[in-house]
């Protein structure tokens, strides 16, 4: 069973979790470096960005975050979690943990009263996808290995780049896991492999 | 076709919120504080609960320019009380952009029957309960988020826990009821039909619930996400202690490792002095806020 982080310090965690749950996988709170230990991929939440750095520092985890990310597990940071990813943050100097190659804006659709819930269509999926987006980023430029996978009043809200999946909205607050699922899928699977993997081979 | 102001949207809000600490803040330099302490919002007031309480007299919404001002100073979001059932108010508030409004019985009600039709509004609100029957009736009402009222200002954990307490027990006893019991329970509460059905299929409330009045240090904190709470609320508890600052972070780190006793050791020595607090008693029926609301 793949075994999926969600770093777990604040925000909407227990709706990823279930969402990841959902999917078949196996969803782990991350609270501290240990947490990372034989995590498959890793989803950062949507919560408030600069509360999560601040834990992020004072546990410690902001090298092992990057350790993690150089190890080619993939990660998926959804609204906040996007904004950690980022490799620059509109305004701010430096960036969070700087491994997704895009660049991002913080509240760029404006206050909450100015949050909505559209229809989007995105790459990969077949039908639309009600977001939810709240004091939501955007993605204001890309590099040349991100894929854009959709763009909404033509503002990109979610994007691919190599290991790293980002959107601007929440899909862990709607019922439809197919964007959980599309994450799951970037998990390279054991089964292909020739070998049996570590875990496997250890027990023989 | 993008759709403002829905539920998703407003009680999403609140969803980000969960596992943060919500700060009082009384102008610009506490709200960068407590932004850099790691607050996931504040709230912009004009004098902390315990000095309302201290003051006496009537208390209303903040001077705007207080609020602009907060708003102005930080990225995190800013919410601001307008007083029980004042439309007036809570529509300001809203026409300024403040991303959440507390009905709040902090401040002197404005209506003592009524309280605002909250579903009407685009901005979210949050409200204060103190058992399933006053959540039910806010979220009827349109309330995105609750909060446990507690008694604000006094720096005095004990009514926060009475509160969070009676919900979860009242939520526990309507999850388990067979369907057929639920109606009597619904008239007994005071809530609705409909609404303890959502309770049940959930097995929770349908929104956020905080704790809020009376959280002073960061063992009160980590004991009410203990007890249940999705976060809390600070009032007096932090710019009235000693060191602003260092209480701020500490009760940020407590409540996010609430179980986490080593460190919440750490986190509580040489803190300085707490707030004062006042002891439940001492304070005249009349002058407890949480008898404010219905």
């Amino acid at each position: 069973m793949k075994r999926v982080g969600v770093l777990a310090l604040q925000g909407a965690v227990r709706e990823h979790i279930h969402s990841i749950e959902a999917c078949g996988a196996k969803a782990i709170s991350v609270k501290w470096p240990k947490d990372l230990e034989e995590l498959d991929a890793l989803v950062l939440p949507g919560g408030e960005s600069t509360t999560m750095r601040r834990l992020i520092d004072r546990s410690g985890l902001i090298e092992p975050l990057r350790e993690f990310a150089k190890s080619g597990r993939p990660m998926f940071g959804t609204c906040a979690g996007l904004i950690l990813l980022a490799r620059e943050v509109a305004g701010h100097g430096a960036p969070h943990l700087g491994v997704m190659d895009v660049m991002v804006e913080r509240n760029s659709f404006g206050r909450q009263i100015d949050s909505f819930e559209a229809e989007l269509s995105i790459t990969g999926l077949e039908a639309p996808f009600n977001a939810v987006f709240i004091r939501a980023p955007h993605i204001v430029g890309v590099g040349p290995e991100t894929q854009v996978l959709c763009e909404h009043d033509g503002k990109i809200v979610m994007a691919k780049s190599g290991q790293f999946l980002g959107c601007s909205f929440h899909p862990e607050l709607t019922y439809d896991h197919r964007i959980t699922s599309y994450f799951l899928d970037m998990i390279p699977s054991r089964t292909g492999t020739l070998l049996p993997n570590g875990m496997l081979y250890s027990k023989v | 076709m993008s759709e403002y102001g829905t539920d998703r949207v407003k009680r999403g809000m609140a969803e980000m919120q969960k596992g943060g600490v919500i700060m009082d803040v009384v102008n610009a330099e506490q709200a960068r504080i407590a932004e850099a302490a790691g607050a996931t919002a504040v709230m912009a007031l004009e004098r902390v609960p315990s000095d309302i309480r201290r003051d006496g007299g009537v208390a209303r919404m903040a001077d705007p320019r207080i609020t602009e001002e907060v708003m102005k100073a930080v990225s995190i979001p800013v919410m601001a009380k307008a007083r029980i059932g004042h439309i007036v108010e809570a529509r300001v508030l809203e026409a300024m952009g403040v991303d959440y409004i507390d009905e709040s019985e902090v401040l002197t009600p404005a209506d003592e029957e009524f309280h605002l039709l909250k579903n009407q509004y685009t901005v979210p609100f949050v409200c204060g309960c103190r058992n399933l029957g006053e959540a039910a009736r806010r979220i009827g009402e349109g309330a995105s988020m609750l909060r446990t009222k507690g008694e604000p200002g006094t720096g005095n954990i004990v009514e926060a826990v009475r509160h969070l307490r009676q919900v979860n027990a009242e939520v526990r006893k309507v999850v388990t009821m067979s369907e057929d019991e639920l109606m009597t329970e619904a008239r007994n509460l005071g809530a609705s039909y409909e609404f303890l059905k959502e309770v049940k299929r959930l097995g929770r409330l349908p929104v956020v619930n905080f704790a809020a009045g009376g959280v002073a240090t960061p063992a009160d904190a980590a004991l009410m996400m203990e007890l249940g709470a999705d976060g809390v609320f600070v009032g007096s508890g932090i710019f009235k202690s000693e060191n602003p600052e260092r209480f701020a972070r500490a009760i940020v780190e407590a409540t996010t490792h609430y179980q986490g006793y080593k460190l919440i050791a750490e986190l509580s020595k040489d803190l300085g002095i707490a707030m004062k607090g006042i002891e439940i008693s001492r304070i005249a029926a009349g002058e407890r806020m949480q008898e404010r609301g219905w």
